[in-house]
């Protein structure tokens, strides 16, 4: 029984996959020059108009009802007033009292069975703006800050789950599962390195203490730029707020909610400046945009447009192709394109667990080792599933699997190709049948031994078979020998 | 609704304005004028009125997702107090 129980909630900012900002119409593309990339609305100049991108409204309904979540009939945009000097307009524009969408939900699970599968529920999913980015100079604090402004408007959908997650597995499973949706849908590339993600969470502790459930203060971790340092950040602070609460005894309402960055380098949260006097953001509606309302049409076409999610062909895979959990798991977490490849193979193939086997085994050990995505892959999907045909009808034995695929993955061959570069051809069984016998005639010995009880002593046979026909199949040698030895 | 100086105060650092006591003393009284002038709005009877979320009755003004050119760095940089042709200079960002 552990001395407490740790309560997380994560807010989580996906950047949306539109080509223009969510107000103005610059360009989103990361990587540009500082400052080439903005405008009169986007720098905030007086006398400028912001006009919703229709595009970012999709994404984020779609990713909103991906999330079970429900969405209202009307939804506005809030000011968010505070004063930093990557916000040009001095506030940002963002939703309050009106998100467009809340009340959703989302189910993680571990094939390993670490911890059960649950429900972690989402607060609310709203849109907002995105700030600029300080660069901060080397020379430590002396000279000034340079700004870019190229992010400054960009659009940010932030997902806001309610406390539901009690461990740094399931913190990071929730992440895993929410990456692996948005990227399923195409809304978000997700990616950390450049900002299009970004994770805080919220970490406090229940603690036991004889019957009375006492909770220690909130504190919101920041600056966590990996799903394994949001992991550490969130083991850290559990054992460091449980220490604080042994020393202090400080409860949940003694002190107002405290933020902490995470430094990787050096495994801890550190405290930060306390912005107690910009934390009264003063929301207020933002006269210049009109309201959102989403007809009961638009949420039924974003539902349609989804295709198949995680979750479902997950369960799908395991009940119509008689897949494990883990296969499952590991073919639905590397992504759409693998999907896809994966059902176009079992449908030429009609061998839903051999095409698992050869997918999950090979071609993610081949993929992984030339760090290539499987678009790139040289056997298609339609070649590997004749090639697991083959060896399902026979007429490819088994034994020789290994080499076909390698010849057809090296020289881009079909399966029939690469099996007749091979001189592999099917060998029929009376063809076998006198191999066999000639095989025992030439040992003696080895049929002695094996009318003697020991019946392992064939083994040796199969061996000699094999060089003299490198087609012939191991198992139906053996089974041969064993027949041929009885009736003698 | 009457302000007081703290208000007022407060009101100012959150917009990083520094004022001087006799300013302060003036902005109070200014901005109770303002403040009082809007209140006015509170003698409406607003019973059985829908609250509105935009003086507007439209909706969903939207644009398609095309993208337009930008501002030339030089032009979007002219009116910065400081900047070094990239990017705009201001003092250094304590925290983050
Ligand atoms: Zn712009």
């Amino acid at each position: 029984m552990s001395k407490y129980t740790t309560i997380i909630g994560l807010e989580v900012h996906v950047q949306l996959a539109t080509k223009s900002k969510l107000f103005c119409r610059c360009s989103t593309q990361f990587g540009a020059e500082p400052n080439t990339q903005t405008c009169p609305v986007c720098i905030g100049m007086p006398g400028s108009l912001p006009v919703m991108n229709e595009e970012a409204l999709n994404l984020a309904l779609q990713t909103a009802v991906a999330l079970n979540c429900t969405i209202p009939p009307l939804t506005k945009w809030d000011r968010k007033q505070y004063y930093y000097p990557d916000l040009p307009k001095g506030y940002q524009i963002s939703q309050y009292d009106m998100p467009m969408s809340e009340h959703g939900h989302l189910e993680i699970s571990d094939s390993k069975d670490r911890f059960e599968t649950k429900q972690i529920r989402i607060l609310r999913a709203h849109l907002e703006e995105d700030a600029g980015k300080s660069v901060h100079d080397e020379v430590a604090g002396r000279a000034d800050s340079v700004i870019d402004l190229n992010r400054t408007g960009t659009p940010l959908l932030e997902i806001v789950s309610e406390p539901d997650m009690r461990s740094a597995l399931e913190a990071r499973a929730y992440l895993d599962e929410l990456k692996l949706l948005l990227t399923y849908i195409g809304v978000s590339d997700c990616n950390m390195q450049e900002g299009s993600l970004r994770v805080d969470a919220n970490v406090n502790l229940h603690i036991d203490k004889g019957g009375e459930k006492i909770a220690t203060p909130i504190v919101e971790i920041k600056n966590m730029n990996s799903f394994r340092a949001v992991e550490r950040a969130i083991e850290y602070e559990a054992g460091r707020q449980y220490k604080v609460w042994q020393e202090t005894g400080a409860k949940l309402g003694d002190s107002p909610k405290q933020t902490r960055g995470w430094d990787d380098a050096a495994g801890v949260t550190r405290g930060q400046r306390s912005k107690e006097e910009s934390s009264d953001y003063r929301y207020f509606p933002d006269p210049d945009l009109v309201p959102v309302s989403f007809s009961d049409e638009q949420v039924d076409a974003a539902k349609a447009s989804l295709g198949e999610l995680p979750s479902t062909i997950r369960e799908s895979l395991q009940s119509d192709h008689g897949l494990s959990a883990y296969d499952a798991e590991v073919l639905v977490n590397q992504g759409r394109t693998l999907i896809d490849y994966y059902q176009s193979a079992v449908k030429v193939a009609g061998d839903a667990k051999g095409v698992c086997n050869w997918v999950t085994q090979d071609v993610l050990r081949v993929l992984k080792e030339s760090d290539a995505g499987i678009e790139t892959f040289s056997i298609t999907a339609a070649s590997l599933g004749d090639f697991v045909a083959k060896q399902k009808s026979g007429e490819l034995p088994t034994a020789r699997g290994r080499d076909v695929f390698d010849a057809m993955l090296e020289k881009g061959l079909s399966a029939a190709d690469a099996m007749h570069s091979l001189g592999i051809e099917e060998v029929d069984d009376s063809e076998l049948e006198s191999l066999c016998q000639s095989l025992l005639e030439a040992n003696p010995r080895i049929v002695d031994d094996v009318k003697g009880g020991k019946q392992q002593a064939v083994g040796a046979l199969i061996g000699q078979a094999k060089k003299q026909n490198p087609n012939a199949d191991p198992s139906k040698v053996r089974q041969i020998c064993l027949d041929l030895i009885a009736k003698m | 609704m009457s302000l007081t100086s703290d208000d007022v105060e407060k009101v100012a650092l959150l917009a990083r304005l520094m004022l001087s006591p006799d300013e302060l003393e003036s902005m109070t009284a200014e901005m109770q004028q303002i403040v009082g002038y809007v209140d006015q709005l509170a003698e409406v009877d607003t019973t059985g009125i829908e609250p509105m979320a935009h003086a507007v009755e439209l909706r969903n003004v939207t644009k398609d997702d095309n993208v337009a050119p930008s501002l030339p760095r030089g032009e979007a940089l002219a009116n910065a107090p400081k900047h070094n042709e990239e990017g705009y200079l201001v003092p250094a960002v304590l925290g983050d």
